[in-house]
């Protein structure tokens, strides 16, 4: 039975649970609402949540865990000899599903019987002819082993598919067995459905750590066979980046945690002190007609998708950056060669984090309290003095905060050094030359088909744990400063 | 006395206060400066935006018109039914190269009727067309195979080139070295435009067309990427809503103050800054690797930008609960309701305003997130077809409109350029659009407590 056959059979069980459990405890009071212990509505639930939740959470699991185990006992039939040459066992396991499918695909179309597939021989049949006419194209030709793999897996899947709809199905009835026995006008309906409802809440709030440890458990394990493949030594402390598909890259992250910090630098160059001025202006200065205008009107900046931005620095900084600064550009200076730079990304870069860190900003010098400003002022300094020497040290931590989470902004970021920065990797002082990213190399890394044994495509996940470590770290500092600083004024 | 307090050291000002002393003076012009910094700085902020938007709308403005050539085409029985049968199986049979003949000759006839002196051989002039005219013929005889043999009126794509030159990009200095066009074509260009066989019109096929190869940038068009955006925002709907709120829920009013409360809260709020991309890998890596859903398809897309959107829609939703006045629950508890009947009877139907706004905003941040969709593979391919049902648009590959603009601005030439500008108006509206309805909604539905 089709996964969503199974699934609308279970949620329409549950419907029908419902209306029955309202009915029978209707009958049983005799109509009589006054009788009954809950509303008739937590009845009807408690029979539908019966129902749905255990079948629904059975299922889930089950369909996270069905490939793992299926996957672990067929490739214990592939012996490590029978991998050819260059090739391993991921690749072997993908041509056995690919096998696998084109079988269940033979059977479905009715082109094949079971007793036909069982019957195949790889020695005898060309099986890649074979499922070729069916419209299952294959890359190679299939080998003895191979089929017989693909066989296990196929008769494995349908097995465990076929008990998935009977357990399945078999929980829903006995939920529904269960609770509408329990059904009575004394049954405590409404705390059984209110438990649950909680329960679940619980479970959806549980989700933001399930997706931690999700994205912490994808990229370690795919980190730690990179290192079961390429030195660590040379990932962390090496200092050339140069993956080659044939084997033996060079792959350290120095160089393009060298082209992230730098081009971060520039942007914060740009978004700091306009972005700073900005919310000073804002907040101090600003009557509330202007505020009213300007604040939304930057704060659209932080609404465009970075997509576009990505091509304002591809399409046209870059250009314009050329026209200054190449070689028949209007300075006559020659330093610029190509439109993509540290340069085109960093300035795009900081023009995105202007309102970034004007509204962090800016919310922080709101809330330095009004008496230090009236104490500044009545000893006769001018509004800019007291801005300079009383609101903005009081304010500093929360400041240096905002700029920590927005250079934590500017190292994630993907689209403008995507299409900005260029592609070489190498430590240069020369903000005119083009260089590479981690979050840029990782993309480059991971798009395309993979292969995902070689140390090439495995890298993409060491640089994103760094990445990740990089970024949760300076959250974690940034937002740390940033309450304690609120915590002072409150 | 006086004596005494003028030896302390301190200098009485001399003369009036009416006029300023130059310290005076230094201390009110740094004032002016430092107040014009802040204008500056400003002033810079709204410049930009003012760049950028008059960036887009003035490169992107011409995607949304193509020119086009019609001519009449005679569809002759000799070349498309010798058979005269009107079998379309056999109809079928004649590739596009059988109808290239056809074209040739109604592009000469076009010449000859409006007078047109060119020493161009008819190959080269139906070069001014697009390589799809061809294609586009033999679509509208396979759809009306009853119209052969007759003289139907067509409008045929130009040229990427010719249509380049309609709009300024292309000029006859810019042609030199281009091998796809010829000065002599140009002549011909401006001719056809004189007669007025030759135009630009509005554009149609960019907004609701498919992708096209790199050979043919003016027939290509965002519509399936678009689709394709549809479904994602519809799995991050009915996934992210949902969720989010009963995560709220329990964090902002059942949850007890404790540690695991505390992870839980700690947790979102890191999420809410884990930069766009790590999504991208975990999709990659738990989605497609490992739960082996298929590459590319808008369900693999909604489910990463689902994860990523759910601490948005949770922050904002937890800000709306917030702001229910605890009077509410008071009265609800004190008539005898449950705290689970006061929080869903009266609570959250209070704080549904502020829940839809916050999940608007953060749906239309999903609609622009374009790198963790690089990394499931919606790029690389030519989205071509619309899908069917439902299901074949949530699992058969698909684009999605930011991944569609990356995919125009990486191939070199020009025209694709030109796309890329419309599709980010595109994009555009459905922010702006979806912005102002969170905006009124707010305005329309908030209360004041």
């Amino acid at each position: 039975m089709p996964l969503s056959w199974l699934v609308l059979l279970v949620l329409a069980l549950a419907a029908a649970g419902y209306f029955i459990g309202r009915i029978r405890v209707l009958k049983l009071a005799g109509g009589d609402v006054r009788a009954l212990h809950s509303l008739p509505i937590y009845y009807g639930t408690n029979v539908a949540l019966s129902v749905a939740v255990p079948a629904l959470a059975v299922l889930l699991v089950w369909l996270l865990a069905q490939p793992t185990l299926i996957e672990r006992s067929v490739s214990g039939m592939i012996a490590p000899e029978m991998i050819p040459e260059g090739s391993n066992l991921n690749l072997v396991m993908s041509d056995v599903r690919r096998v696998a499918d084109g079988l269940n695909t033979a059977i479905a179309g009715g082109a094949m019987s079971l007793a036909e597939v069982d019957a195949m021989d790889a020695t005898v049949v060309d099986v890649r002819a074979r499922l070729g006419e069916l419209g299952v194209a294959l890359g190679q030709d299939v080998r003895p082993e191979v089929l017989a793999a693909a066989k296990s897996y196929r008769s494995a899947a349908v097995t465990g598919n076929t008990m998935r709809t009977l357990i399945v199905l078999a929980l829903a009835v006995i939920g529904f067995g269960i609770s509408f026995s329990k059904t009575n006008p004394d049954y405590r309906a409404r705390n059984v459905v209110e438990r649950a409802v909680l329960a679940l809440l619980m479970a959806a709030a549980s989700l933001a750590i399930l997706t931690t440890v999700g994205i912490v458990l994808s990229m370690l394990f795919e980190t730690i066979n990179f290192f079961g493949l390429h030195n660590w030594r040379d990932f962390f402390f090496g200092t050339t980046w140069a993956p080659n598909f044939r084997g033996d890259s060079e792959l350290s992250i120095l160089p393009l945690l060298w082209g992230t910090l730098y081009i971060s630098f520039i942007a914060l160059l740009v978004a700091v002190p306009i972005g700073l001025f900005a919310a000073i202006y804002l907040s101090e200065y600003a009557g509330p007609k202007t505020r009213a205008f300007a604040k939304p009107l930057l704060e659209i900046l932080a609404g465009i998708p970075t997509i576009v931005y990505g091509l304002f620095a591809l399409l046209t900084v870059g250009p314009m950056l050329v026209n200054l600064f190449g070689q028949s550009g209007s300075l006559g200076v020659d330093w610029m060669s190509g439109a993509t730079s540290v340069l085109t990304a960093g300035v795009v870069m900081g023009i995105m984090l202007i309102p970034f860190v004007s509204s962090l900003s800016d919310d922080i010098i709101n809330a330095v309290p009004q008496a230090m400003r009236d104490g500044s002022l009545g000893l006769g300094a001018t509004s800019s003095e007291t801005i300079r020497q009383v609101v903005i040290p009081a304010a500093l931590p929360g400041i240096v905060g905002a700029i920590l989470l927005a250079a934590s902004r500017a190292i994630g970021e993907t689209m403008i050094v995507v299409m900005g920065a260029g592609a070489i990797a190498k430590f240069s002082l020369n903000p005119f030359e083009s260089m590479t990213t981690i979050t840029t190399r990782i993309v480059s890394q991971l798009t395309g088909d993979g292969d995902f044994a070689s140390p090439e495509t495995l890298v993409a996940f060491a640089l994103g744990l760094t990445l990740f470590v990089l970024t949760l770290g300076l959250n974690v500092l940034a937002l740390y400063i940033v309450r304690k600083y609120r915590e002072q004024y409150e | 006395m006086t004596d005494a307090t003028q030896n302390t050291g301190a200098v009485a000002p001399q003369g009036s206060l009416h006029t300023l002393d130059a310290r005076t003076k230094r201390r009110n012009a740094a004032e002016g400066r430092f107040k014009l910094y802040g204008m500056i700085a400003i002033g810079i902020g709204l410049l930009m935006l003012v760049t950028l938007l008059y960036t887009i709308l003035s490169k992107g403005t011409g995607a949304f018109t193509q020119t086009f050539v019609s001519m009449e085409v005679e569809l002759l029985e000799s070349k498309l039914d010798k058979s005269g049968e009107r079998d379309l199986e056999k109809i079928k049979k004649v590739t596009t190269f059988g109808y290239a003949p056809l074209i040739k000759s109604a592009f000469e006839k076009t010449v000859e009727a409006n007078g047109i002196e060119t020493d161009l051989k008819s190959k080269d002039m139906t070069k001014i067309l697009s390589k799809s005219a061809a294609s586009q013929l033999r679509n509208y005889v396979i759809a009306n195979p009853d119209k052969i043999g007759q003289t139907i009126e067509f409008r045929f794509l130009a040229n990427s080139r010719v249509d380049g030159y309609m709009k300024g990009r292309v000029t006859r200095d810019s042609i030199a070295n281009d091998k796809n066009i010829t000065p002599a074509q140009l002549d011909l260009v401006d001719q056809l435009i004189e007669v007025g066989a030759l135009k630009k019109t509005f554009n149609i096929d960019f907004i609701i067309g498919a992708d096209a190869s790199d050979q043919r940038p003016e027939a290509a068009g965002i519509g399936v990427a678009m689709v394709g955006s549809f479904f994602m925002m519809l799995v991050v709907l009915v996934l992210a809503l949902p969720i989010g709120v009963a995560a709220s829920i329990y964090l902002e009013e059942f949850a007890p103050k404790n540690w695991i409360t505390d992870i839980i809260e700690v947790n979102i709020s890191n999420l809410a800054a884990v930069p766009s991309i790590v999504f991208g890998i975990l999709g990659l890596a738990v989605f497609i690797n490992y739960m082996h859903l298929p590459q590319s398809a808008p369900l693999v897309g909604g489910l990463v930008l689902t994860l990523m959107t759910l601490p948005t829609i949770i922050i904002s939703t937890r800000a709306a609960l917030k702001a229910v006045p605890p009077s509410i629950r008071d009265a609800a508890l004190g008539v005898g309701a449950s705290k689970m009947q006061a929080v869903f009877h009266h609570v959250l139907p209070l704080a549904a305003p502020g829940i839809l706004t916050g999940t608007i905003i953060g749906l239309a941040q999903a609609l622009g997130e374009t790198a963790p969709l690089l990394l499931i593979g919606m790029i690389g391919f030519i989205a071509s077809n619309m899908p069917e049902t439902v299901g074949e648009g949530l699992l058969s590959p698909n684009s999605a409109m930011p991944a569609q603009i990356y995919e125009w601005a990486k191939r070199a030439d020009p025209a694709f350029y030109e796309r890329a500008w419309g599709g980010i108006i595109i994009l555009l509206i459905f922010l702006i659009s979806m912005n102002t309805l969170a905006v009124l909604l707010r305005r329309r539905f908030e209360r004041r407590w």
